[in-house]
């Protein structure tokens, strides 16, 4: 294995819980809910599918058990938010502090106990393919399914009746629940989806990345899924391209420091927020249209009797 | 953040209605509290301040009661602080530099308790210091990597550059340059005390820049796992970590703080505390080295034989001259070796690591 294909394989693994997470929250966004307690539910999946991993000595129940918890928070933070309409920025940021703290109370037990890698899955023949083979060939299943998770995103959104029913939601609720569309319903999917793929991403973290469980080891990373859903404007194709580069320049910002050009760590630190926010910047003016926000982000519903 | 607040109030809310209830049982009993940065889970730092925390216990059985709270934010501290004085501790240690000022300010308030601060310099009557040398152990896993590494070139991983950070990283380098005139050194910033995955990134754009025994000066085990995961070495740091990465540890510096702990409670118990100052090494105990391992038996003896020499106060990681990068000779204001100030307040490369200090 040479450098390039080592650096190229450590960005895969720092985008992909990015990729994730932003993905599920973006869904949850077209809809019109604002869910910040994505960190919180991104620990939860970290101690959640840590600790089924090691009871079951199974990785497939630890991610089963990430995605459970992530769907479980995100199931509360419905019924608050959906339920009685309440605040969402307050219920998402408790549902943080919650997550946060529970998901330390839950992986208590587990704190030193470690986990083998999960064995990539390698595609006969192509993985030997130079250079490109082990990048794109022998990844873990986490990849591939974010990947595909992408498209799937994007084809719902941009191709699919139910999609259209979910932006035009988002976009502006009292239209939609004139027209008959089932606003409540559809909300509380795309929270509970938002929170699986939040969970999913937690699980990734704890299984594959570090393959230890340690409270607070999500580390901000839900907050910079957030963000990346804002600077890629709703688009699943975007948020791919954003979190990739933000996880290329977390990798190589590193290995600027290692190669010692003599460059501020500091300065280093901030590259990969600048160059997100710069590249996705330049997406959107060449694009040329409205950042998409949808019309009804974050205001509570509440049907008329 | 906010988190830790709420374990905070819960755990003070708790604290208030065991004193409520029981504050003339436990006349007697001393009781010694604990205010720590992080979880207790954190494998290193916290973890074994509550280690110690447990040594009171096992120590004095039913003479004393300990109580301790966790991931107290440093801003946030004197909250927290104030509340273990007001419930009946005769005995309460801060446990992070960030936690100075609160310390001092309640001590003044309180001057029947006494107070002791971790990697702090302010001190009152009832407030005394503590701190640990781990500087020391550095020098010692300094030539341990000098004599392992095949490629020429060690990495460390840093969390800010501070000078605990920069003293550790110098004495690692001058350890290695011991046995091994020609090595390199290649360093790394994380920005971050505490963030598994960019520790162990970090860790890996070392190795995959040819580097292969791996020092930190962060708080989890990554960078030692991602070492392990490459057949490299690595050492544990605050805690002994070899159940993370059994092939790769070589060994871990660990912080002992349970005989200082002890001795502290005894001499509160006693009557016969009095507020200082110690910066302890290898020979007050407080530095300790975990089993060598993964290692042939001429670096362990060599390993074992540099500990008891500096143990013994024969050798000294900064003994003079000491060279900066640029030539230009430290100027020595302790005995034969650098004084305690100026390793405290390092903030120099030093001559053969080619790399700029971040400042």
């Amino acid at each position: 294995m040479t450098t390039f294909e080592a650096i190229l394989l450590t960005i895969v693994t720092a985008s992909t819980p990015l990729l994730i997470a932003s993905l599920g929250e973006l869904v949850a966004e077209r809809s019109g809910v604002l869910n910040l307690g994505l960190e919180g539910m991104m620990a939860m999946g970290a101690s959640c599918s840590f600790a089924a991993a090691v009871t079951f000595d199974s990785t497939l129940m630890g991610v089963g058990a990430g995605i459970l918890a992530g769907g479980f928070m995100a199931a509360l933070f419905a019924v608050v938010v959906l339920g009685f309409a309440a605040n969402q920025v307050g219920s998402g940021l408790a549902v943080t502090i919650f997550g946060l703290g529970l998901s330390g109370l839950i992986g208590a037990p587990f704190v030193g106990a470690r986990r083998d890698p999960v064995a990539p899955l390698n595609i006969p023949g192509l993985v030997d393919i130079p250079f490109i083979g082990r990048l794109f060939f022998g990844q873990d299943l986490f990849v591939y399914g974010s990947i595909a998770l992408t498209v799937a995103v994007g084809l719902y959104l941009g191709r699919a009746r139910a999609g259209l029913v979910l932006r035009s939601i988002g976009e502006n609720h009292a239209s939609a629940h004139a027209l008959g569309l089932p606003v409540l319903r559809t909300r509380f999917l795309a929270i509970l989806f938002g929170g699986a793929c939040a969970g999913l991403a937690g699980a990734y973290l704890s299984l594959v990345y570090t393959r230890f469980w340690s409270p607070g080891m999500t580390a901000g990373r839900g907050w910079i899924a957030l963000a990346l859903v804002v600077f890629a404007a709703w688009r699943p194709r975007w948020v791919l391209i954003g979190a990739y580069i933000f996880g290329a320049a977390t990798v190589l910002q590193l290995h600027a420091q290692a190669a010692q050009f003599g460059v501020p760590s500091q300065l280093l630190s901030a590259v990969p927020y600048l160059a997100t926010i710069l590249a996705l910047l330049l997406l959107s003016l060449r694009h040329g249209r409205a950042i998409g926000t949808p019309g009804s982000l974050g205001v509570p519903f509440v049907p008329d009797r | 953040m906010s988190s830790r607040t709420i374990i905070g109030a819960l755990i003070g809310a708790a604290a208030l209605a065991l004193s409520a209830g029981g504050a003339a049982a436990q006349q007697q009993k001393l009781k010694v509290g604990f205010i720590y940065v992080g979880p207790v889970g954190d494998h290193g730092w916290s973890y074994q301040h509550d280690v110690g925390r447990k040594a009171i216990e096992k120590a004095f059985g039913d003479k004393v009661e300990t109580t301790y709270v966790e991931s107290v934010p440093e801003a946030d501290s004197e909250r927290s602080i104030e509340q273990l004085a007001r419930t009946g501790h005769g005995l309460i240690f801060t446990t992070s530099f960030g936690f100075m000022e609160p310390t001092l300010k309640v001590a003044k308030k309180y001057p029947n308790i006494k107070f002791e601060h971790a990697t702090g310099f302010k001190r009152a009557p009832n407030l005394a210091t503590y701190a640990a040398k781990f500087h020391e152990g550095r020098y010692v896993i300094g030539q341990i990597a000098g004599k392992m590494t095949k490629s020429g070139t060690i990495g460390y991983v840093g969390a800010f550059p501070i000078p605990e950070v920069v003293s550790g990283i110098n004495s690692y380098f001058l350890g290695a340059q011991s046995v091994n005139p020609n090595i390199k050194l290649k360093v790394v910033w994380a920005n971050s005390w505490y963030d598994p995955a960019k520790e162990a990134d970090a860790a890996k754009a070392l190795l995959d820049q040819g580097v292969d025994v791996v020092a930190q000066h962060t708080d989890s085990p990554a960078p030692l796992q991602a070492a392990e995961a490459r057949g490299k070495y690595g050492f544990g740091q605050a805690s002994d970590m070899e159940r993370f990465a059994p092939k790769a540890q070589l060994t871990a510096i660990v912080d002992n703080w349970a005989d200082y702990y002890v001795e502290r409670t005894k001499a509160v118990l006693d009557g016969t505390w009095k507020s200082q100052d110690l910066w302890g090494g290898f020979d007050s105990g407080m530095v300790v080295m975990s089993p060598f391992k993964n290692m042939p038996d001429d670096v362990k003896k060599m390993a074992e034989e540099t500990e008891a020499a500096i143990k013994s106060g024969k050798l000294n990681p900064f003994k003079c001259p000491v060279i900066k990068q640029d030539g230009s000779e430290v100027e020595c204001k302790g005995t034969g070796a650098l004084s305690d100030e100026q390793v405290l307040g390092m903030n120099f490369y030093v001559k053969g690591i080619d790399d700029k200090l971040p400042q």
